[in-house]
């Protein structure tokens, strides 16, 4: 018993240690407010205050806001029709809506302003049609807040979409059948009955769009509204005061603690156990409704993924040039294993983690694992800043060391190599895959564990032969989203990366920074290519397990 | 035997550090790959000295020089302002420049105090019109962009943008910071549309007629006029340049400059790299591809610099900007320029 007891405190310790680790740029981060509270100087925040500050809380809150509406109505509406109901192109729509994931928010930037700035072709068609020149007509500028939201809800909402989908598919069939006898129609049953039971999953997937928003650099910036973040960088880059400006990150850190309990609170309020053995029956739809939802379906489809897209391309066409040199393909190499690398140990971590905060539920636990995945919302260029300023003092450490023992200096270890990026990404990502796999852990109910050990499994085989098989398509989600993501990845990539080491994503900011969009095309291009494998992999998955389900029974399809 | 395999790992290793040491240099580059790496590779079949280089933001590239300190890789680093090269000047983490080959190519007001850098090329920051709706003689400087006549008819990026904070330092060196103060907040009256975009948008803007003035820096005006873009020609083709301040402190202009690491392991490599960066050819080569001034007096301008003419320029000294760059900013955060 006592071994027991030690093991377990053991066990305890090291979950807190590793999520320590995981949290240590977000220390440093802590670690400036400190130096604030010690030094006495508010100069630099008390100039910020008085001048900006009030209209980045502004801007950030409007942008959170458009984008917590934008994302649920796509992702919920599309999720609910694709899983509901059957129309002409369901099946293929199903998987192709979780296309924008693979298309990262700042490229998606990028083309709708060369399509719809002044210049572009939009307007200078409409000029030329009807003879107007500038002043006599009015049309949205693309460059402001309302355009931000557009694109980044169009960028994130698969998010909610995906985790959604998931809750539909598994919700029971006999809820769905009890209201439908009792006279609800489909929009009744969306409204009174399936919206209420996925809403744990609805936030999910709104808060991990929302934490990207938070920490999102390149849209914003691009467009030139100024949040949070874009302040962060102004504070940095324009007063030369990393301090102040880690002071803001700070900041930013409350507001991402305050969403996390806003999704704990909103969790808390209910029980959403309810196992399904067999799915609803879809509803059918004919004629005018199917094309509305037709309709309803591709319109975020084309805005988040084929049209951005199609810009991409007829760029890349214009430099096909790119596609033969030896130097891009390297690039596309570098990109892709890292991305894989980085999904591997992120989600090992996160199963460490979650099977930890499972098995040992102690608050302290608790809090350090929620602390680990805080960096999603953090940018990514600050958490790269708080992680070289601790990886190169180990590095000093252990050149000394190296020394005075062996004689001989092996440079930088940890902040000059690919360790330092892969870190990175471990930091950032973690709540992707974190917030995964505790969703799947969710399904696997401790009755079964407890069933299994009676029988006298050992812990290791009641993992390998209950969990695995039950966790496989959480654990497969989160290695693609976060791949997919770590592909995306720009500014900490770009700071922390080695000598000589490109990827896709820098290779299309340099272009596009410099404001050579048509030179951006090939790598963004290919950067979306290699994202597509890992999406479509991630969505056959998910239809298979959808037909196969279907498939157990013979339902015969409610005509709506 | 462990003892063994560790000597031999040690020699090794100190071995290929050794050769490694003859024959690299490594480069810590703001400027982006593209526009630095043929006249690297160029260095490097001239010479046998192998060049690593890493590009990234300067600021971020500082972070990263500061807290890798006496163990940092890097043995040069290059910036494309001179708020950075004087904020990594202030950090220490340069060491004088002894060659008087480079000391003597360069001028001194595009030299760090204690020859801590050296510019490489310049480029300028003037005002840009439509002939069809400006009459040049209405123009006098910098300061027209603050006066009502104008009106919403200017447009200039955010002051996020290192440029503008730059050529806010040096009217604050000029003017002092209260006049400063009243033209940043007339020039905010005067904006046309909101300060978004990059400097070609403003050109852009100006060329369809949104804005009459837009201020640009130089190259990206040479790269819309010989870039392979139609439009972007067509939109060059409606503007001219006008040279601001000719009668008093002339055209502002920033650098792009170059400095050895304090702890440099490859000093003498990095040396070499600084003078053949200020050879007539690379100078040359490097203004005519980032379609800038060379910063080496007497090196001959692209064709397309010289088809923009001479002009006065700003010699005051870059250390300046630097040093007003933090008044630059909050003073533009007051004036209300986003």
């Amino acid at each position: 018993m006592q071994q027991l007891l030690r093991r377990k405190t053991w066990r305890q310790f090291s979950l807190v240690a590793t999520a320590a680790v995981i949290g240590v740029p977000l220390l440093v981060i802590c670690w400036s407010v400190l130096q604030l509270a010690t030094a006495q100087d508010f100069s630099t925040l008390s100039h910020l205050w008085q001048t900006v500050v009030p209209e980045y809380i502004r801007h950030s809150l409007w942008l959170l806001i458009g984008v917590a509406f934008g994302v649920t109505t796509l992702g919920v509406g599309t999720a609910w029709l694709t899983t509901a109901c059957r129309f002409p192109g369901q099946r293929l729509l199903s998987w192709a809506l979780l296309l924008p994931l693979a298309m990262p928010a700042y490229i998606t930037a990028y083309t709708y302003t060369g399509m719809l700035d002044f210049a572009g072709p939009v307007q200078s068609a409409l000029r030329n049609w009807f003879g107007w020149s500038y002043g006599d007509y009015w049309f949205p500028q693309i460059r402001s807040l309302g355009g931000a939201i557009a694109v980044l809800s169009l960028v994130l909402f698969p998010y909610v979409y995906l985790i959604t989908r998931a809750t539909f598919l598994q919700q029971s069939a006999t809820t769905l059948e009890a209201g439908r006898s009792l006279g609800l129609n489909p929009w009744q049953c969306f409204w009174r009955l399936a919206i209420p039971l996925a809403r744990p999953a609805i936030v999910t997937g709104a808060t991990l769009a929302l934490m990207e928003t938070l920490a999102d650099y390149g849209t914003v910036q691009y467009f030139g509204v100024t949040t949070f973040t874009t302040g962060i960088f102004r504070t940095w880059y324009g007063l030369g005061d990393l301090q102040g400006a880690l002071q803001l990150a700070a900041m930013l850190l409350v507001a991402v603690i305050l969403l996390i309990f806003i999704e704990r609170w909103s969790r808390s309020q209910a029980r959403y156990d309810q196992r399904s053995n067999r799915p609803a029956p879809p509803f059918e739809l004919r004629g005018g409704k199917a094309l509305l939802a037709s309709i309803a379906c591709w319109l975020p489809l084309l805005f988040g993924f084929i049209l951005p897209a199609l810009q991409l391309a007829s760029w890349s066409i214009e430099r096909s040039e790119v596609w033969l040199q030896a130097s891009f393909w390297q690039l596309t190499f570098n990109s892709f294993w890292l991305a894989f690398l980085a999904a591997l140990l992120v989600v090992v971590l996160a199963l460490w983690l979650a099977y930890g905060r499972r098995q040992i539920p102690t608050r302290v636990v608790r809090t350090s694992v929620a602390f680990a995945g805080l960096g999603y919302a953090i940018p990514g260029l600050v958490i790269a800043v708080g992680l070289i300023m601790v990886l190169t003092s180990v590095d000093h450490g252990i050149i000394a060391l190296s020394k005075t023992w062996f004689g001989y200096n092996p440079g930088l270890l940890l902040s000059g190599t690919v360790f330092a990026l892969l870190f990175a990404y471990a930091v950032r990502f973690l709540s992707v895959s974190l917030q995964t796999i505790q969703a799947g852990l969710v399904e696997i109910r401790p009755s079964m564990d407890e069933a299994a050990r009676i029988q006298g499994y050992t812990p290791f085989q009641v993992l390998r032969k209950i969990h695995l098989p039950l966790l496989r398509p959480s654990v497969f989600t989160a290695l693609i989203l976060v791949g997919v993501d770590v592909l995306k990845e720009l500014p900490a990539t770009l700071v922390l990366r080695p000598f000589d080491f490109n990827t896709l994503a820098v290779r299309a900011y340099e272009m596009a920074g410099d404001e050579r969009l048509a030179d951006a095309g090939p790598p963004a291009l290919m950067m979306v290519l290699v994202g597509l494998i890992p999406v479509i992999l991630l969505s056959r998955a998910m239809l298979k397990s959808q037909q196969s389900a279907l498939k157990e029974q013979d339902f015969v399809p409610v005509t709506a | 035997m462990l003892r063994k395999v560790l000597t031999l790992t040690a020699i090794a290793a100190s071995l290929t550090a050794t050769v490694a040491q003859a024959a690299t240099v490594n480069v810590y580059s703001a400027r982006k790959e593209a526009l630095i790496k043929p006249v690297l590779e160029k260095f490097t079949a001239e010479t046998g000295i192998e060049v690593r280089l890493l590009t990234g933001g300067g600021d971020a590239l500082l972070a990263r020089l500061q807290n890798e300190g006496e163990n940092t890789p890097a043995d040069l680093f290059l910036t494309v302002d001179a708020g950075n090269l004087h904020r990594a000047a202030e950090a220490g983490v340069f060491q004088p420049l002894t060659s008087n080959t480079v000391l003597n190519r360069v001028p001194d007001h595009l030299q760090g105090t204690d020859n801590l850098w050296v510019g490489l090329s310049l480029r300028a920051r003037p005002i840009f019109y439509a002939p069809d709706r400006v009459n040049p003689s209405q123009l006098n400087g910098y300061e027209d962009l603050a006066k009502p006549e104008w009106n919403k008819k200017v447009c200039i990026r955010s002051s996020d943008n290192i440029y503008n904070q730059s050529l806010t330092a040096a009217l604050i060196e000029h003017w002092g910071e209260e006049k400063t103060q009243a033209w940043a907040e007339g020039l905010v009256n005067n904006l046309a549309k909101p300060p978004v975009g990059g400097d070609r948008d403003q050109l852009k803007a100006a060329a369809a007629g949104v804005c009459d003035l837009a201020v640009a820096n130089t190259y990206y005006f040479g790269l819309m006029q010989t870039g392979d873009d139609a439009a972007q020609r067509e939109a060059a083709s409606k503007l001219k340049i006008f040279w601001p301040n000719q009668d008093s402190f002339g055209t502002h202009v920033n650098v792009s400059g170059i400095g050895v690491t304090k702890h440099a392991k490859n000093k003498a490599a990095a040396q070499q790299l600084i003078e053949f960066l200020l050879t007539a050819e690379s100078q040359a080569w490097y203004a005519a591809t980032n379609n800038e001034y060379p910063a080496v007096e007497g090196v001959e301008w692209s064709e397309t610099l010289q088809a923009w003419g001479e002009f006065k320029a700003d010699d005051l000294s870059m250390t300046f900007l630097g040093e007003n760059n933090a008044d630059a900013v909050k003073l533009m955060n007051r004036a209300g320029w986003r």
